[in-house]
């Protein structure tokens, strides 16, 4: 009944109408508004936050008794050498993050969907999607064990004549950002296949059939059939991940970065933690918190708005 | 005739070398996906003091299991062990129960408010106020921190396992909700008795999400309960062991004789064991519910 005088009523219109069909659905309202004061709360009430960015906020004092400071907070953070390398750490990371992830994860998908055993192909994806669902820091327990001194890769390394010392990865800062790289690939390549995969699944079976007549071998059917499929997926994600350049992940760099790297393990959400929460610099750390925050929506906008322009042509 | 020939071999041949190559990629990748967890174990399984001297491969050493033995009779392991399960089970069950309704109702097109509320959740997946003001909100004005309810409120919703719900929703046939409505039931009983039992798969992978993503925080217990060592969580316990061992292997450059005096199960084989145990649970559980997140998961990207 009520879904009749939702109908009706949405064509009369008129604010009457409005509020009589909300009152029809209270139910779903009584369902759905909780969680919408719960999120308002959550994620829209601490951005009144923001404001401590410009003053020398002291807890005790509050928002309101604080002292203003107008734009000092961001004129020393730019004055800070630790930011700035903080914000090319945070770049540097996530764009080595996002190549690597990239192409490790098509070039996976590629090769698992040439699997014809159907077995192999699910005992590889099970294994693979395993250390999605570790934690980060059993992850980077491991990554300790195997990057140590004494650790697996070296020991590889050595055995091959790669190296004539043990190779200290992770106490020396340059191969902080790769290492990173090479373990945030190892623990997300299965799982990032997935939406490659099933991308695939819905490349219509006939253009392979046809490309097999033409005499294309796997190789040929792979860069002309399968990569084509998937190219509106690969620029969607592409797009998605640019607008989150800003985010070079936090946990790894706190647990695996110590002293020695800090210099290159160091990301803005990091800063922010030194400052806001170990040395208490409320305000210093929110301006460093927001200038992150708004960088990244513009990163967004720019990114929806590239991505809008190549629905028209290149997506189809 | 003779080009024709020569493409339709070259076919033949990549279609007998291919699939060798591949297999042997994807056995090693296997391999060197494997290889760290099974080395986490056979240090678990290690004597403490042997494990000092690193490079243990595959299997354990000298075997022994007194890590297991003195994590077995450590009271904070099992307290920790307690807060983990716990606050895994209810944040688990209370994000279904509030995302799963949420869904819902957005999914109803005559729902006047769909639009305004879809809108408030989609904008939190990108703008985000950051740690510091969302820490004043849950420890100052909130006062959650050293609470348990820290664990539990904060994380009662996510907008990505929402999008997923609704979407599996919306590929529903609308009949059954508008035959139910003829019906006479209100919004509440279909949603319970028709859409919810229906929607088992997708919320069997949201609780997935839910629950590994709850299973594996710790840096909420860092940030609000690191004081409280009754609130402590698994996950924590490991954090701490992580900063030990990496304060000992920094020691151990300089003097490796030196820790020959420490005790006898050193932290590492007791991390790895804890790892182990906290690790047993997510293996048992995931192989099972592949085939639901996996379609979960294309759900949520194409729409997200």
């Amino acid at each position: 009944m009520t879904v009749n005088r939702a109908k009706t009523g949405a064509k009369k219109g008129g604010i009457g109408h409005f509020f009589r069909i909300l009152g029809g659905q209270w139910q779903l309202m009584l369902m759905s508004i909780p969680m919408l004061a719960y999120v308002i709360l959550f994620n829209y009430v601490p951005m009144w936050g923001w404001i401590t960015a410009f003053q020398d906020y002291k807890p005790k004092l509050g928002v309101s008794g604080s002292a203003w400071v107008g734009l000092k907070n961001f004129q020393w953070l730019f004055g800070r050498a630790d930011f700035i390398n903080s914000i090319r750490n945070t770049l540097a990371m996530s764009v080595i993050n996002l190549v690597f992830g990239t192409v490790s994860s098509i070039l996976l998908a590629v090769l698992l969907n040439e699997v014809r055993v159907r077995g192999f192909k699910r005992t590889v994806q099970t294994v693979t999607y395993l250390p999605h669902f570790l934690s980060m820091v059993i992850v980077v327990g491991m990554a300790q064990n195997i990057f140590s001194s004494s650790g697996a890769v070296n020991q590889l390394l050595l055995s091959l004549g790669l190296v004539k010392e043990p190779v200290f990865f992770l106490g020396e800062g340059r191969y902080f950002w790769w290492l990173v790289g090479v373990i945030n690939v190892w623990k997300e390549v299965g799982w990032n296949t997935i939406i490659y995969i099933s991308a695939m699944t819905a490349i219509d079976p006939s253009l392979y059939e046809a490309a097999v007549i033409d005499g294309a071998g796997r190789f040929n059917r792979i860069m002309h059939v399968t990569l084509p499929g998937i190219k509106s997926t690969f620029v969607i994600l592409l797009i998605m991940n640019i607008g989150h350049l800003m985010e070079a992940g936090f946990e790894i760099q706190y647990l695996l970065g110590s002293a020695v790297v800090m210099d290159w393990s160091q990301t803005i959400d990091v800063f922010v933690l030194q400052y806001g929460i170990s040395k208490q610099q409320y305000g210093v750390a929110t301006a460093a918190g927001m200038f992150k925050s708004i960088v990244a929506i513009i990163l967004l906008v720019a990114a929806n708005s590239v991505a809008k322009r190549l629905d028209e042509d290149t997506l189809i | 005739m003779t080009t024709a020939g020569k493409k339709v071999r070259t076919g033949r041949r990549q279609d007998v070398v291919f699939p060798i190559v591949n297999t042997v990629i994807l056995v090693l990748l296997m391999f060197i996906t494997l290889y760290p967890v099974i080395n986490t174990v056979a240090y678990s399984f290690n004597d403490g003091t042997d494990a000092l001297r690193g490079n243990i491969g595959l299997l354990p050493r000298v075997f022994s299991v007194k890590s297991y033995e003195s994590i077995l009779t450590d009271t904070a392991v099992y307290q920790a062990a307690w807060i983990s399960v716990s606050k895994t089970i209810i944040t688990t069950l209370l994000n279904l129960f509030w995302t799963g309704m949420l869904a819902f109702t957005l999914s109803r097109k005559e729902y006047v408010l769909r639009r305004f509320i879809t809108t408030v959740m989609v904008l939190t997946m990108y703008v985000n106020a950051g740690l510091i003001p969302n820490y004043l909100l849950i420890s100052r004005t909130l006062g959650l921190s050293k609470s348990y309810w820290v664990y539990i409120i904060p994380t009662m919703f996510s907008c990505f396992n929402m999008i997923v719900i609704r979407t599996y929703i919306t590929g529903l046939p609308d009949a059954l909700v508008e035959s139910a409505r003829i019906d006479g039931a209100g919004d509440f009983r279909v949603y319970w008795q028709i859409i919810f039992p229906l929607c088992t798969p997708v919320l069997a992978t949201v609780a997935l999400f839910v629950a590994v993503g709850s299973w594996n925080s710790w840096f909420d217990t860092h940030l609000y309960c690191g004081g409280q060592k009754n609130l402590h969580t698994l996950q924590y316990l490991l954090k701490m062991k992580l900063a030990t061992t990496q304060a000992s292997a920094n020691a151990a450059k300089t003097t490796a004789d030196a820790m020959k005096s420490t005790t006898q199960t050193t932290p590492i084989t007791i991390r790895c064991a804890i790892t182990v145990i906290s690790t047993v649970p997510i293996l048992v559980v995931y192989p099972f519910l592949q085939k639901y997140f996996v379609t979960g998961m294309a759900l949520g990207s194409v729409k997200g």
